[in-house]
């Protein structure tokens, strides 16, 4: 599966890795999502900006079918990841969020010890042999999210022990531990301080090279910082997405220079 | 109004220094202190009426942890006891308490002469009333154990009369005995001349708490084995089928459970059940597990599902507390990294939820150890003095309860049951403080790991 993207890239370096089509969003009469099409490109950084209650969240949990916990939400719409449909009646789920893992807004760490926080994801999925397989994952998986360094003394103390920062570092440690394919972020930096952000920031650049990353962001410096490709929402429309750098400096819509420029959200 | 005054002439407003209360914040202070001031007597009340309430119930129980004992030489002549001669328990058996108790009465008698008691008006019926009628049926019960001690002098110990114990611990009187049919103010005066002569002793009463319930006339051999075993068999019925249904049944309806019509009449129907009085659920134990099942009466298997179907909805709505309680995000966070459904509530929610869980069991055992309505209705009450067997047949067999016991000595004439009941209270409420304190040190370790 690997080798397979492995020679697709040398071909096209920017594949599709999930295309949404005429994706709609109810929560019971509230339509929340309006007919949204958008292409996320593989390796590549998407950033999802617009005010509050826009639906960037709501069309984020799409992406991985995380809305199917809510029991008043109903998705319509054709959403495939690498060109097969996620919400085919023959998907799990389950199968689907292994390879699009998720870092929620607020950090979440399980209530145990920071490795086996980390250990999670790969128990489950059997990815690995024995106690030095797993030893090996937690630490690629936490050098990868910036905190080997902070936890490595501590494997075995709490998770829910750490600061906001660290916690945050952890749940995307615990996320990339899976080694998913495509990795959503829904506002991963909304609770921590510039240095904590900054550290995600490096880290969101990092994965890049792996992954394909879809954060969604309050700020619009972040935003400019990290992605590639941004998307704008607006009442539950997707507005306008193309290249960051043409979205913040020659927006097409009127609606999306306001919000850049600071006169709506 | 001090608000429009500020807003609309801030230099008029008296000096705004923050050492002199405004008039607001006295008013504001003087309602806190009313508040806290109500808070203050409700728990003093609280506190009063459970400091009477022990002190009542030890007053009165305590004693009957401890027992008087005649201590005399008996003899045990072989020809009444043993007619054969051949010291065969199956033939000696034939031979039945009334031969045993002039024997304990002679014994008395032979103590009397001994030390040369004189007591004026002392009847020779006196002496039989003197001693317990159940020690002649230990005594025998020891024959039959011990055949070979026949032909001996057996120095024995046995149960003073229940008159004579009271009077021992204070509870009959010269006064109330002459006024007594049951006992004679000679028998007390022989109750002080030989506790002189060193014959009579109180010690400990380990029978109250194993010996089976004994009859109107012999409290002071009434105990409360039966009822402890008949209890404890219940609270098994109950742990072992309560736990398991109620967890499950709330894991369903919390986790998996689609919100619709039904799951919502579930729920309010399991509510009303926490409220449906317990003599209900004896009617219906009574009418399902005994007429339509025909499960035996007194039997500790339908008295524990009877408290199952009580403490059933405790159980439910405590889990689905402790379950609600665990934050969604927990959930999240475990189908965020490809966990089933099954394995977020396995492997994350249930554990955060298990102190919830745990207390509200036990909360719901301790419910069921004090309940007695539903027990009365299925036959408890009856009169038990064989002990069950070992479990699990012993379910099947009939035994009394802890609080039906309780209810059972405070039906009887004789006043020394008032101590036994309160000595059960007791023990009830020991086994009570002793679930309670397993709930919190569990629900301590469990919460101390984060
Ligand atoms: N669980 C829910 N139930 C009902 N309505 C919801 C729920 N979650 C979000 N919404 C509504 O959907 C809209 C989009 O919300 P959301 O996706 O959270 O916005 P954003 O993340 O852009 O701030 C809002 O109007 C919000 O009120
Ligand atoms: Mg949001």
């Amino acid at each position: 599966m690997k080798d397979e993207r492995l020679t697709e890239r040398s071909v096209d370096m920017k594949d599709i890795k999930i295309a949404a089509r005429g994706v709609q969003v109810y929560y019971g009469d509230t339509h929340a999502i309006k007919d949204v099409d958008v292409e996320i490109q593989d390796k590549t950084v998407t950033a999802f900006i617009g005010p509050s209650g826009c639906g960037k969240s709501t069309f984020l949990r799409c992406l991985n079918r995380m809305n199917d916990t809510i029991d008043s939400a109903r998705v319509e719409g054709d959403i495939r990841l690498d060109g097969e449909d996620i919400y085919d009646p023959r998907v799990d789920p389950v199968q689907l969020r292994a390879r699009v893992g998720m870092v929620f807004q607020k950090p979440n760490p399980f209530p145990k010890s920071i490795y086996d926080n980390v250990a999670y994801g790969p128990k489950i999925h059997g990815m690995a042999r024995n106690k030095a397989d797993l030893d090996d994952i937690v630490e690629r998986a936490l050098r990868r999210a910036a905190l080997w360094d902070e936890a490595k003394d501590r494997l075995q103390a709490p998770g829910t022990g750490l600061s906001g920062g660290q916690q945050q570092r952890l749940c995307i440690a615990r996320a990339v531990a899976t080694e998913p394919e495509v990795l959503l972020m829904d506002e991963p930096c909304s609770a921590l301080d510039p240095i904590a952000t900054d550290q995600v920031e490096n880290l969101i650049h990092e994965l890049r090279q792996n992954y394909s990353v879809v954060i969604v962001t309050h700020s619009m410096q972040q935003a400019a910082r990290v992605s590639q490709k941004t998307a704008f929402f607006h009442l539950g429309h997707l507005v306008e997405y193309g290249e960051t750098g043409q979205i913040f400096t020659n927006p097409r819509d009127t609606r999306t220079e306001s919000y850049i420029t600071g006169r709506i959200g | 109004m001090t608000d429009a005054q500020a807003d609309g002439r801030p230099e008029g407003r008296p000096a705004n220094s923050i050492l002199t209360p405004t008039r607001r914040m006295k008013r504001r202070k003087a309602a806190e202190k009313r508040f806290k001031l109500y808070g203050m007597i409700a728990v003093t009340v609280g506190i009063l009426a459970l400091v009477f309430l022990l002190t009542s119930i030890l007053g009165r129980g305590l004693s009957a942890f401890e027992q008087t004992m005649v201590e005399i030489p008996v003899e045990l002549p072989a020809e009444t006891l043993d007619p054969e001669g051949n010291r065969d328990p199956a033939e000696m058996q034939r031979v039945t308490t009334f031969s045993y108790a002039p024997l304990v009465a002679d014994a008395l008698a032979d103590v009397i002469a001994a030390e040369a008691i004189e007591i004026e008006g002392l009847e020779p019926s006196d002496l039989g009333g003197f001693i317990s009628q159940e020690a002649a049926a230990q005594l025998r019960n020891f024959v039959l154990a011990n055949p070979e001690a026949v032909g001996t002098t057996l120095e024995a110990e046995l149960l003073a009369g229940g008159r004579i114990d009271g009077y021992m611990k204070g509870r009959v009187t010269m006064e109330t005995a002459a006024l007594d049919s049951n006992v004679s103010v000679e028998q007390l005066r022989l109750a002080d001349a030989l506790e002189e002569a060193g014959y009579l002793k109180t010690s400990f009463n380990w029978d109250f708490i194993t010996a089976p319930d004994a009859s109107d006339q012999r409290p002071e051999a009434a105990g409360l084995g039966v009822a402890i075993l008949g209890s404890f068999y219940m609270m098994i019925v109950v742990l072992v089928l309560a736990l398991p249904i109620g967890v499950a049944a709330s894991i369903y309806l919390e986790e998996f459970a689609p919100k619709n019509r039904l799951t919502d009449i579930i729920e309010v129907n399991i509510s009303n059940l926490a409220a449906v009085p317990s003599i209900v659920f004896g009617i219906l134990g009574l009418a399902i597990f005994i007429n339509f099942m025909g499960l035996p009466q007194s039997a500790p298997i339908v008295g524990g599902l009877v408290l199952t179907l009580m403490t059933l909805p405790t159980i439910i709505i405590a889990t689905r507390a402790a379950l609600k309680a665990v934050p969604p995000s927990i959930r999240d966070a475990a189908l965020g990294v490809g966990a089933s459904k099954m394995q977020s509530v396995f492997h994350h929610v249930l554990p955060l939820a298990m102190p919830g869980i745990l207390t509200g069991t036990i909360i719901g055992l301790a419910q069921a150890l004090g309940e007695t309505a539903p027990l009365l209705l299925i036959g408890m009450v009856a009169f038990v003095r064989e002990y069950p067997d070992a479990p699990p047949e012993g379910f099947f067999d009939p035994a009394s309860a802890l609080p039906v016991q309780v209810y059972n000595w405070t039906q009887r004439a004789d006043p020394a049951f008032v101590e036994r009941a309160s000595g059960a209270i007791i023990v009830l409420l020991v086994f009570l403080v002793l679930m309670n304190t397993v709930a919190v040190i569990l629900r301590r370790r469990l919460e101390r790991r984060w």
